[in-house]
């Protein structure tokens, strides 16, 4: 079982400086604490809109790729949205789904089907050309570069668990200020 | 003057909505179908050259995609039935209210009788949808005729340039024409 901090610290060795980083609630935690960016958009304000926001940024911006680090949970909440994301196809989205099987920023509560929904299969379904699963680090290390070389939208679920707890500041993802910078490092290129 | 008046008070049109949403700059149009919309609103905007439609599953999912393209300087609207409106009103309490984005939708009030303001319906659904907005703080219009039309404009550039969410309630079939 992988480490989700670890696949992060994997995966932002591949991210460049134009990317966009969509990261939803635990995962954007992890994801700040080890790739701060004004490029990161952790402000989805209600769970299960990861990947719309990214749809919304992927086609606003083609010029640049938009990686979404979802959560099993919030996907749970708006499976629909692998559909429409898969209907418009947009060629710069990139959608990683950390499969806990829990709830992890409420409580820890596990997830309906828990150890039986397929999230893999779930994008293949809806549509998405390209569809990967990683349970193990070394060959996630091995393969990322390819899977993110792809055409979009590629879809990723990784297995994980939680790695070292992240500092649950709430401030920077809700605050203004965030999405501001956001905003203006969009702007400057 | 007499032909103006006329002119003003006859039914809603799509192509005067589609002309109006244009003319604020909107170029993308995310919508699930509601027949009070469908042949009036929603057919000729998929027909139109100039706009692109977006068709998602969900409600909600067009307040996040709002808020990505809105980021990246591009202007877009929702068009959805009321049902949809009430299924998306925790990603407009998030987005458009606590984040201050110009979540704009257009909503069809299938139902609502034709003689009677929208509060005075005898449709709960329908009854109940300007108390709600008006409890979270969302603006909102009411189109019923031609002469409203001229509202939409005013309204979606006060949004973005506010910015906060806007809600246009269609209140009447709009004519195919």
């Amino acid at each position: 079982m992988m480490k989700r901090d670890d696949c992060f610290e994997i995966l932002a060795r591949h991210v460049t400086e134009d990317d966009i980083v969509v990261a939803i609630y635990s995962s954007a935690f992890d994801w700040i604490t080890i790739r701060r960016s004004p490029l990161n958009y952790i402000f989805t304000g209600a769970m299960g809109l990861g990947a719309s926001h990214a749809l919304g940024l992927a086609i606003g911006r083609p010029d640049r790729r938009v990686i979404v680090l979802d959560g099993d949970g919030s996907l749970l909440m708006n499976l629909g949205c692998l559909v429409t994301v898969a209907s418009v196809a947009p060629p710069n989205l990139y959608h990683f789904v950390s499969v806990n099987g829990t709830y992890e920023a409420n409580g820890g509560h596990p997830i309906p089907g828990k150890g039986v929904v397929d999230f893999r299969g779930f994008a293949a379904s809806a549509g998405y050309p390209n569809t990967f699963a990683f349970s193990d680090l070394h060959t996630f290390e091995k393969d990322i570069g390819s899977v993110l070389a792809l055409t979009g939208p590629v879809f990723t679920a990784l297995d994980v668990v939680q790695g070292k707890p992240p500092v649950l500041d709430y401030e920077i993802m809700h605050g203004d200020k965030t999405r501001e910078d956001f905003q203006a490092a969009l702007n400057a290129t | 003057m007499t032909d103006t008046l006329i002119r003003n008070d006859a039914a809603l049109r799509g192509s005067s909505i589609i002309a109006a949403i244009k003319s604020a700059g909107i170029n993308i149009v995310l919508s699930v179908p509601d027949i009070f919309t469908s042949k009036g609103l929603l057919f000729p905007i998929a027909d139109d050259k100039e706009l692109r439609l977006i068709r998602v599953c969900k409600e909600d999912e067009a307040v996040g995609i709002t808020a990505g393209l809105y980021f990246c300087g591009q202007r877009a609207i929702s068009l959805v039935q009321s049902t949809g409106l009430l299924d998306s009103l925790n990603a407009m309490r998030a987005m458009g209210l606590e984040y201050k984005q110009p979540i704009c939708m257009m909503v069809g009030l299938l139902g609502k009788e034709p003689d009677l303001k929208p509060r005075e319906s005898k449709r709960v659904g329908v009854n109940i949808i300007e108390p709600v907005l008006d409890a979270m703080g969302i603006t909102h219009h009411l189109l019923e005729t031609e002469a409203d039309v001229a509202k939409i404009k005013p309204a979606i550039d006060a949004a973005y340039k506010k910015p906060e969410p806007l809600v246009l309630l269609i209140g009447r079939r709009p004519d195919a024409s």
